[in-house]
This record gives C-alpha cells, sequence and structure tokens, in this order.
C-alpha cells in the first residue's frame, strides 16, 4: 500500500494498464509531454514513448472519433477531454457511434474505449468548468457509465474500466483530485493522506463495475449519493445526528440496484443527493427505481438534494453547490415526515 | 454605395429547365501529370485544381496516370461495376414491391468504389458510406448476405436492428455502416494510426458525399490524417447532390473539395470519378504514398447522382429530369465497356452474357435470401434478440427487461 491522492491513483491504474497491455494508448490535449493540466498522466510519455501517449489537437471529436478507429484495429485507448464540459463536440461519436458499434454490427465489432474527463465544481470554475453530465451519459443505451470518490476506487475502476470491451465514461469529480472535500470551502484542504481510501496498492486490482458500496452502514435513512457528494453527505449524516447508511453508487450503468433496494427496504426512508442540476437528473432514476421496488416500506417521500437548475455560476459557487446545509434540511425533513 | 448581400447558392438548372454543366471544370485525358507519390506539397497542389482522367474520347488509355491494367483485370472491374448496378435495379425493385422497406442505389457511382477496392489490399480495412455497395461487391461478399441484411431477416449480420445497407464485415474489412454522416472518415483515421503505432503496413480507406464535407467530423479527420501522417485515403464522393441539396452547399462553389486537402498540407486529387483507370490509378498512387509512411491523400471523385437518394426521395422535384444524360463524364460502366472494346476485348455478344449472367445471379441469390424470411413472411428472427449485445454481457436490468418482453409476446400469442 502507499499513500496516493486521486491523481496519483489514476496514473497509477494507467501506467499498470500500459505495462500489461501494449495496446492500451493515451490520447487528449496536453495529456503527452505535459502530462495533462492536472497531471493525470504525467511521466507515462517518457515511460512509454509518444507513440502510446499521444498529445491531440483541440478537437474532441476527433479525439474520440480516433479512438473509436484505434479500438477497432486492436488498441485500447484511453482518452481524455480536459474538461467534462468540453464533451459535447464528441457527443455524435459518443452517442451515435461509440455507444451502438457492438448493437449495430450485430457483435461483430467493438470499440472498448474509455473515456476519462473531469467533472463537478468547487474549483470556481465557472459555468464550463463545473458542469456533472453523468445523466446524459447514462441516458445512452450502450455506455458504461462510473464516477469514482477516492483514489482507491479511483484506480481499481479505471484498471476495470480499461479492460471492459464495452466503452466506458469515466467521471472524476475535480474537487476530489487532491484530498476529500466535505462541502465547507472555509476549512482548511485536508489531503488524502488522512482518509483510508488514499491507501492504494501499487499493482493490479479491479473495482467491478456496476457494484455500489455502503460506505456507512446505518439504520434509520438511506442517502444515495456518488463523487464529491459522498464526502458532503458523510458528514452532513454525522452532523444531523441521524443513523443514515451512505450508499457510494461509483456506477451508474450499470446500475447497482440490489443494494439500494435492500438498504431503502431496511430503512424505509431515501435522500438522493448529486451536484448535478435537479431536472432531469440521475436522482430521478434512482429515485424512481426506489419507488417502484420500495414503495410498500416507505415512511417518507423520497427527496432530492442537487445543484439548482442553472449554470455553474462563478461568483455564486457556494449558493449553488448543495453542500452540508442543504443535505441537512433534506434529512430533518424526511426523518419529520409522517 | 457598396454593401454587403446574401450570397445564396443556386443549382444551375432546376425542373424544367435545361441542364447545365459548365461549371464542370474538365481536363483532357492524359493532360494531369503524375508526381511521384512522396513529392512535396507543392509539387502535387496541381491535382486538386485539374481533373486527373486517363480514358479519351476514343476510349483509349492516355498519358501518366495510364494503370496499365491488363485485359482480365479490366474485365474483372466490369463484371463487379455491372453486378453492383444489377443488384442495384433489382433491390430498388424489391423496395418498390413492398419487400424491402428502403434502398439506396449508387448507380452512376460504379467505377468509384470498384476500381477503389481494386487499387487496394483485402487486408487494408474500409470505411465505407451508405453508397459504395461496389466495395462490399468487389470484395466478395456474398449478395445472399447483402440481400440478408436487406430483408432483417435471420440470416441478417445486423441481427434486425439497422436500415437496409448498413452492411458490415469483419472477414472482408468492411466497418459497419452509420445512418449518420461523416462519422466513419474520422474513425478510419484512427484505425490507420493504430495501424501505424503498431508497425503494420495495412492502410484505411473511407468514403463520403459532397454534402458530408461540411460536417465537423470530415475536417477532424483531415486535421488527424496529416497530423499524425496516417496512412489513410479519404474520399469525397463528389456526385452533385445531398439529397436536394447541391453541392455549392458544401462550399463547393470556386474550389473543388479536393483543394481542401493542401489546405490541411495533404495532396488532394481531383479526379474523373466515372473513368475506371482514374480511379484506380490515383487509389493506387494514394495507396503507396500511404504504406511508404508518406501520409494520408484526399480524392475528390467527380461523379454524378444518377439515381434518386434513396427510395424515399424524388429527384424531379428540384432537378431537370434528363439532367444525367447531359453529365460530361459519361457513364463508367459504358466507358469500360468502350475500352474494353477499343482494345480488341469486348463485345456486344461478351456483353449481353454478362449482363445475364448478372441478373441470374442475383435473381437466384434473392431466390435464396427470402427463405431465410422477410419482413412479413417465412422465418422470423427472436425479437429477445434485440436485448443482445448492447453490452458484452447482458445487465441485470437489460435481463429483467428481455423477460418483461418475453411475458408480453407470450399474452399477445394468446390472444
Amino acid at each position: 500500500m502507499t499513500q496516493m491522492n486521486m491523481i496519483q491513483a489514476l496514473n497509477s491504474a494507467m501506467d499498470v494498464m500500459m505495462a500489461r497491455d501494449p495496446g492500451v494508448v493515451l490520447m487528449g490535449e496536453d495529456v503527452g509531454y505535459f502530462g495533462g493540466v492536472f497531471r493525470a498522466t504525467e511521466g507515462l510519455q517518457r515511460k512509454y514513448g509518444e507513440h502510446r501517449v499521444l498529445d491531440s489537437p483541440i478537437a474532441e471529436g476527433g479525439i474520440v472519433a480516433t479512438a473509436i478507429g484505434m479500438s477497432l484495429n486492436g488498441l485500447r485507448p484511453v482518452a481524455e477531454i480536459q474538461f467534462a464540459d468540453y464533451i459535447y463536440p464528441a457527443y455524435d461519436q459518443i452517442v451515435s457511434e461509440l455507444a451502438r458499434i457492438r448493437y449495430r454490427s450485430g457483435g461483430d465489432f467493438c470499440a472498448p474505449v474509455t473515456i476519462r474527463t473531469p467533472c463537478g465544481g468547487g474549483i470556481r470554475g465557472g459555468q464550463t468548468h463545473s458542469q456533472s453530465p453523468e445523466a446524459i451519459f447514462a441516458h445512452v443505451s450502450g455506455l458504461k457509465v462510473v464516477m469514482p470518490s477516492n483514489p482507491y476506487d479511483a484506480k481499481g475502476l479505471l484498471i476495470a474500466a480499461i479492460e471492459e470491451d464495452d466503452p466506458v465514461i469515466f467521471l472524476e469529480p475535480k474537487r476530489l483530485y487532491n484530498g476529500p472535500f466535505d462541502g465547507d470551502p472555509n476549512k482548511p484542504a485536508v489531503a488524502w493522506s488522512s482518509h483510508p481510501r488514499g491507501d492504494v496498492p501499487e499493482g493490479h486490482y479491479r473495482v467491478d463495475l456496476g457494484v455500489a458500496e455502503i460506505v456507512r452502514p446505518g439504520t434509520q435513512l438511506t442517502i444515495i449519493t456518488y463523487g464529491t457528494m459522498v464526502h458532503v453527505c458523510m458528514a452532513a449524516a454525522e452532523k444531523a445526528g441521524v443513523d443514515a447508511e451512505v450508499i457510494d453508487l461509483r456506477s451508474f450503468v450499470p446500475l447497482d440496484i440490489e443494494t439500494i433496494v435492500s438498504s431503502v427496504k431496511k430503512t424505509g426512508r431515501c435522500i438522493v443527493a448529486h451536484e448535478a442540476t435537479r431536472f432531469g437528473g440521475f436522482g430521478g432514476e434512482i429515485l424512481s427505481t426506489v419507488q417502484e421496488e420500495c414503495f410498500w416500506h416507505l415512511e417518507a417521500p423520497i427527496l432530492r438534494v442537487a445543484g439548482w437548475d442553472t449554470p455553474y455560476p462563478h461568483a455564486f459557487e457556494w449558493e449553488y453547490f448543495p453542500g452540508q446545509a442543504r443535505v441537512i434540511a433534506a434529512i430533518k425533513a424526511t426523518m419529520e415526515a409522517s | 454605395m457598396m454593401r454587403s448581400r446574401l450570397h445564396v447558392p443556386r443549382p444551375p438548372a432546376r425542373p424544367g429547365e435545361k441542364p447545365d454543366f459548365s461549371y464542370v471544370a474538365l481536363s483532357p485525358a492524359g493532360a494531369a501529370a503524375r508526381p511521384d507519390p512522396n513529392a512535396p506539397l507543392n509539387d502535387t497542389e496541381f491535382l486538386s485544381r485539374e481533373l486527373v482522367r486517363v480514358l479519351d474520347d476514343d476510349h483509349r488509355a492516355v498519358g501518366p496516370w495510364d494503370p496499365h491494367l491488363a485485359a482480365p483485370d479490366l474485365e474483372l472491374g466490369l463484371r463487379h461495376m455491372m453486378l453492383t448496378r444489377v443488384f442495384d435495379d433489382r433491390m430498388h425493385r424489391a423496395q418498390r414491391q413492398g419487400k424491402i422497406t428502403f434502398y439506396i442505389k449508387s448507380t452512376g457511382e460504379e467505377a468509384v468504389s470498384v476500381a477503389a477496392n481494386m487499387a487496394m489490399r483485402p487486408s487494408d480495412m474500409l470505411f465505407p458510406s451508405y453508397r459504395n455497395q461496389g466495395l462490399q461487391i468487389a470484395r466478395g461478399r456474398n449478395i445472399v448476405d447483402l440481400m440478408c441484411q436487406l430483408l432483417s431477416n435471420t440470416r441478417d449480420m445486423c441481427k434486425g436492428r439497422q436500415l437496409p445497407v448498413m452492411y458490415h464485415s469483419v472477414e472482408g474489412n468492411l466497418f459497419s455502416i452509420s445512418g449518420n454522416l461523416a462519422t466513419q472518415f474520422p474513425q478510419a483515421v484512427g484505425w490507420a494510426m493504430a495501424s501505424a503505432i503498431k508497425g503494420e503496413d495495412h492502410i484505411a480507406a473511407s468514403w463520403l458525399g459532397d454534402g458530408s464535407t461540411a460536417e465537423a467530423d470530415f475536417h477532424y479527420a483531415l486535421l488527424f490524417a496529416q497530423i499524425y501522417k496516417a496512412p489513410v485515403i479519404l474520399n469525397v464522393v463528389n456526385n452533385q447532390w445531398a439529397i436536394s441539396t447541391f453541392q455549392t452547399f458544401a462550399g463547393g462553389e470556386g474550389r473543388s473539395f479536393a483543394s481542401r486537402g493542401p489546405g490541411y498540407g495533404m495532396p488532394g486529387i481531383r479526379v474523373d470519378g466515372n473513368d475506371f483507370l482514374a480511379v484506380y490509378a490515383v487509389t493506387q498512387w494514394a495507396a503507396e504514398r500511404a504504406r511508404m509512411g508518406a501520409g494520408p491523400t484526399l480524392i475528390e471523385h467527380v461523379t454524378y447522382r444518377a439515381a434518386p437518394h434513396s427510395t424515399s426521395d424524388d429527384p424531379s422535384r428540384y432537378r431537370p429530369k434528363d439532367d444525367y444524360e447531359h453529365w460530361p463524364l459519361g457513364d463508367p460502366i459504358e466507358r469500360l465497356k468502350s475500352h474494353l472494346i477499343a482494345l480488341g476485348e469486348w463485345s456486344d455478344e461478351h456483353e449481353k452474357t454478362l449482363v445475364k449472367q448478372c441478373e441470374e445471379q442475383v435473381n437466384q441469390a434473392w431466390r435464396e435470401a427470402v427463405t431465410h424470411g422477410t419482413l412479413t413472411d417465412g422465418p422470423q428472427l427472436d425479437p429477445e434478440i434485440m436485448f443482445q449485445d448492447v453490452f458484452k454481457e447482458q445487465t441485470p436490468s437489460l435481463a429483467r427487461q428481455r423477460m418483461q418482453l418475453a411475458q408480453e409476446l407470450k399474452e399477445r400469442a394468446q390472444k
């Protein structure tokens, strides 16, 4: 075990996979010589050569399209889109091509491409460096979509994603790169070294896609969340003094319905929390599933905690961000209902 | 006083007007020089303005681009083109008879696919558009398989998931055709980049229409291909029309599509797309260039979409009915046939026999294909197949939906 922050864990995952499989190649804006704007690919071009760690033009559609072409020719590309906010020029290639190549060819062709992209707010990125687009990818059939919330999961999930024969959208909550964040921007930054999940094995291991994790067991209430909000919800549950069970989804597609359902059946109360805008957000999908599967076990209406339905505003970041206060208010409302 | 004025391009002739192809810049056959495939860009730039042609008005092969193909190769090319045309006509009729839902003909554009394929190796990977059936036929794909795809029947390679004509073949190195435009262009570049990364000798080629060059994917493809010197041949089939949209709306007015190549730093060649020998020769040149590591080539095939865009289109609503009869570059099959006759290698008798053979082959294939089912008769695909191949392994939620459908179908059957 080594202490790693999330960037180091991601770097280690790519390093491990490049050493194991000569077909793994990295590509993206600034990823090569410079090592990426968040340093996730630092040192990898030096180690594996400029043919395997490619600096790309600023053309996200071209990055994804050529990654698809490479995957059809036996490689396993890991494409970095510098910010999730920049991914939309590639949306057609992702939705109409990447996601459907296996399906439309009757299983004859497949495109094992992993797209890594930093998402989420909390870094003063304004409306073009803070978005959380998980729902618009999870909605597309044929894509696997995941988001880790700590270094250990980041490495294991990324290794599993690269090993997948299906395409994976790998969303990285960038506020967590350097340390866990409980939603209070006024507190001094905390490093991953103080967190048990900052202990990361150096070699190969997998965190399988489609498996959620109960990060805080509890009996009174289930909080279903992912990414940065895992840490916010943990702190909020602590503060609210409620015996809440917190589930880190980790994977949107495939979705671990069993873990969600058995928890809510046990607690009878449920909150879904995410940073993304509320309307049409992934929370709606969770909520519907809980309602369908657990209706007769519910003691209270299921509530959503989310970002407001506005773009992510630069000046009002902490008024937008669904921090502890918003989570605690939902916890209280849920606990007081009925 | 000068003022800005919005320019809205127009085609030269609308229905009821006299066809006018004076806008098509022609060069005499044999006139264009043939630079070395590794020549510096400046020494190839003229190729984006001229028109590479080999067959002259007397049906002789002339000039430096003559590929000197032996008579059996020419006959094979003619056979592939003829089979493509007969296949197209028969499938178009099948759509009109309600046997298939949709079809797209490639009439008048057969050389673009057939000659290009013959100038490449079977191990090269092709990323076709939906009007490249000549590639499937020239690569020896079983036409029964193509028909089963058109019928979405039990032997459909796409398992009933794709619109007719969206074929693919792993063994044939023919990538799955998308219904979205231009997406295959940068994918071909990525495939070629991987070939170079692996140090392999295989190259890629892709095709799209003049209209599709307006898509961003066209520009990504040229950019990435040139940056990484990908071993790829990028073909623009300028058949003048994108459904009802004339090629000027894709920027064909003033500058050739081939001239986009030098803009990105690669050669662009404007070729007579109805001249089998010229298409073969420029493809051979581009393939040689790609294989020697000199990088990509953009080829603009100047041709004409003689057929409607698809069976859902009626071109008489937007262009003169007799437009194609006035097309200055003629018909690719007629021209290769006349060349073979001029060589003393062909006759009207040969021609009749060939047409008959192709018709028999197509009719026999059709009879076989329908035994595997049509949309309405015969054996049918199991609808549960729709849940396969979304992912390599079915997710639990898809498995649940499959069971739900099975129940629905059971109840429907009981009614």
